[in-house]
C-alpha cells in the first residue's frame, strides 16, 4: 500500500488490486461511521481510494500504512437485481470477441454476480466487476454520440449501465428499465460502491 | 406562483444558479459544483443580507437582465461591469434597491469573466442533494437560465447588512497559481515537470466550469501506459494525451484516467474563475502545508 499526498488536504491510497481497493474502501467507510476518521469524500476507484477534506493527511498516511487493512472486502448482504433484455447493438461483436454465440453471452452475463467497484463518469454510473478476465472487451473504436439511458454495456473488465443518455464508447449488450439515478429518491443512486448486482434476463 | 420571483429577460451567454455546491457525493459520481468564484458569491450575499449559502446567479462574459416581481435588494460582484435599474446607472459591488417590475441589467464584464448577482431572500429553486447549483458536467440542478424563465425568491432575512461596499480583488492580468506536485508527476519527463513549473501557459477559450484549459507548452510523459481511473480533487492539474494541462474546477469529473501532475491551492482558484482566454498562466511549485 502506498499513500500519495494530493494537494494540501487529500490522500490517494494506492493498492495492488481491485479487491484490495474495495476492502480498503469498506474499512475507511467503517472508520468514518464509527467516528475515528474525519473526511469529506471517500472515493474508491480501480486501484485506489481517494480521501479528500483531511486536516492532517501526512498523519493519516503514516497511520494507514502501519495499520492492518482486512484483505477481503466484506460482502454486502443485499443483491440488487436488474432486469435486462440482451438486445444491444454490440451483442454480436461481443459474442465474436468472446468466441461464443450471442445467447451464450446473455447466459454468461446473467449467470455472473457483480459488485460495484466504484462510481464515476455520471451520477449513478457504477463500474461493475465480476466477469473473469478472459471476457474483457475493448472500447468501441468510435464512441457513440448518444447512448440511450438504460443501456447495459461492457468495456475492459467492467459492466456498466448508463443512467441517462450520454455519449459513450462502451459495447452495448442490452437494455434495462431499472432507474439507476433519481435525485428525488433516497438514496438517489441505485448502485453505490460495494453493492452486489445480478442481471436477470427477460425474453 | 407568489410575487417573490425573478423573470429572466436576457439570459446572457451562460448564466447559472450557484450556491456552495454539493460536496460529499463524489463516490456516486456527483461533482461538487458551486460558484467558481466563491468569495465573490459570498460577498454578494453579504451585501444583500443573505446567508452565505444562499443561491445567486453566476453570469459569463456578457451579464444578464432580470425583472423582480417584488421590490428587492441586489448586489453584483465578481467581474466588474455596468449595472443599471430601468436604464439608470447603479452601483457595482454595493447593495442596490430594485423596485417591483423594474429591469436590472448586469452588463458585459469590463474585466474578468463571471459576475455574481445576489438577490435578497436568495433564489430558491428546488435543491438537488442539498444544493441549488447547476452542474454542467452531470446536468444536476436547474437548467442554465433561458429568456422568459421565472426563478422563485426566498423571504429576505430580517438581518440588515451593515456593509454597503467592500473591496474586491481585481481580475488577474496574469494567473500565478501555487501548485504542489503529484500525485502522478512521476508519469512525466523531468523536462516536462520543469516546463510545468517554469514556463508560461495561456488560458484557452475552451475553458469552462469543468476545467481551465491551457495553450502553450506540451508536457511529455515518461510513462505511456494507461492509468486506471482514480479519484480527482478540485484544483487537480490533469494532463490529457495532447499534453496540455487542464485545471479541474467545480464541475470536474469525480474520477479520471489521465495523470495529475500537480494540484492548485484552493485559495488560488477564485482568480481562475475570472481569467479570460489568452491570460498568461504560471504554475509555481510550493511545499505541502
Amino acid at each position: 500500500m502506498r499513500a500519495l499526498p494530493v494537494g494540501d488536504a487529500a490522500l490517494l491510497v494506492e493498492v495492488s488490486s481491485g479487491d484490495e481497493a474495495r476492502a480498503l474502501h469498506a474499512e475507511l467507510v467503517r472508520r468514518r461511521a464509527e467516528g475515528s476518521l474525519s473526511v469529506r469524500e471517500i472515493v474508491p476507484a480501480a486501484r485506489t481510494v481517494l480521501l479528500d477534506g483531511l486536516t492532517d493527511p501526512a498523519r493519516l498516511a503514516a497511520e494507514l500504512t502501519a495499520s492492518e487493512i482486512p484483505s477481503a472486502p466484506p460482502r454486502a448482504r443485499e443483491v440488487v437485481e436488474l432486469p435486462v433484455r440482451y438486445d444491444g447493438p454490440d451483442l454480436a461483436d461481443v459474442a465474436a470477441h468472446w468466441g461464443v454465440s450471442p445467447e451464450e453471452v446473455a447466459r454468461i452475463h446473467a449467470g455472473t454476480e457483480f459488485t460495484v467497484a466504484f462510481c464515476g463518469f455520471a451520477p449513478g454510473f457504477g463500474y461493475l466487476t465480476g466477469l473473469p478476465a478472459r471476457y474483457d472487451v475493448p472500447r468501441r473504436a468510435t464512441p457513440r454520440t448518444a447512448v440511450p439511458a438504460g443501456s447495459v454495456a461492457l468495456a475492459g473488465p467492467y459492466t456498466g449501465v448508463y443512467p441517462r443518455s450520454s455519449p459513450g464508447g462502451w459495447q452495448l449488450i442490452g437494455t434495462t428499465d431499472a432507474v439507476l439515478w433519481d435525485h428525488a429518491r433516497v438514496p438517489a443512486a441505485l448502485l453505490s460502491p460495494g453493492t452486489r448486482v445480478r442481471f436477470v434476463g427477460a425474453a | 406562483m407568489t410575487d417573490r420571483a425573478l423573470s429572466v429577460v436576457r439570459s446572457g451567454a451562460l448564466t447559472t444558479v450557484q450556491d456552495r455546491g454539493r460536496p460529499g457525493h463524489a463516490h456516486l459520481g456527483v461533482p461538487r459544483s458551486g460558484a467558481l468564484d466563491g468569495p465573490a458569491a459570498a460577498l454578494a450575499n453579504r451585501l444583500v443580507g443573505n446567508r452565505p449559502e444562499a443561491a445567486v446567479l453566476e453570469t459569463t462574459l456578457n451579464g444578464c437582465a432580470v425583472r423582480p416581481r417584488s421590490t428587492v435588494t441586489v448586489a453584483v460582484t465578481g467581474a466588474p461591469c455596468h449595472v443599471s435599474v430601468d436604464g439608470r446607472p447603479a452601483a457595482w459591488g454595493a447593495p442596490v434597491r430594485v423596485p417591483a417590475g423594474a429591469l436590472l441589467t448586469v452588463g458585459t464584464a469590463l474585466s474578468g469573466l463571471r459576475s455574481y448577482v445576489a438577490v435578497s431572500g436568495g433564489i430558491i429553486v428546488e435543491p438537488v442533494l442539498g444544493s441549488r447549483s447547476t452542474d454542467l458536467l452531470s446536468g444536476l440542478g436547474p437548467a442554465p437560465l433561458t429568456n422568459g424563465a421565472v426563478l422563485p425568491l426566498g423571504t429576505p432575512s430580517s438581518l440588515h447588512t451593515r456593509v454597503d461596499t467592500a473591496p474586491q480583488p481585481a481580475p488577474p492580468a496574469e494567473l500565478v497559481l501555487r501548485v504542489t506536485l503529484g500525485p502522478r508527476d512521476d508519469w512525466f519527463t523531468p523536462e516536462a515537470v520543469r516546463a510545468f513549473t517554469s514556463r508560461t501557459f495561456q488560458v484557452s477559450s475552451a475553458s469552462n466550469r469543468i476545467g481551465l484549459r491551457t495553450e502553450g507548452p506540451v508536457l511529455e510523459r515518461r510513462l505511456t501506459g494507461e492509468l486506471p481511473s482514480e479519484g480527482m480533487v478540485l484544483g487537480a492539474v490533469q494532463v490529457p494525451p495532447d499534453g496540455r494541462p487542464v485545471v479541474f474546477l467545480a464541475d470536474h469529473p469525480t474520477t479520471g484516467g489521465y495523470p495529475v501532475i500537480g494540484v492548485v491551492r484552493e485559495t488560488d482558484l477564485p482568480a481562475v474563475a475570472q481569467a479570460v482566454p489568452g491570460t498568461p498562466v504560471r504554475f509555481i511549485e510550493v511545499r505541502r502545508r
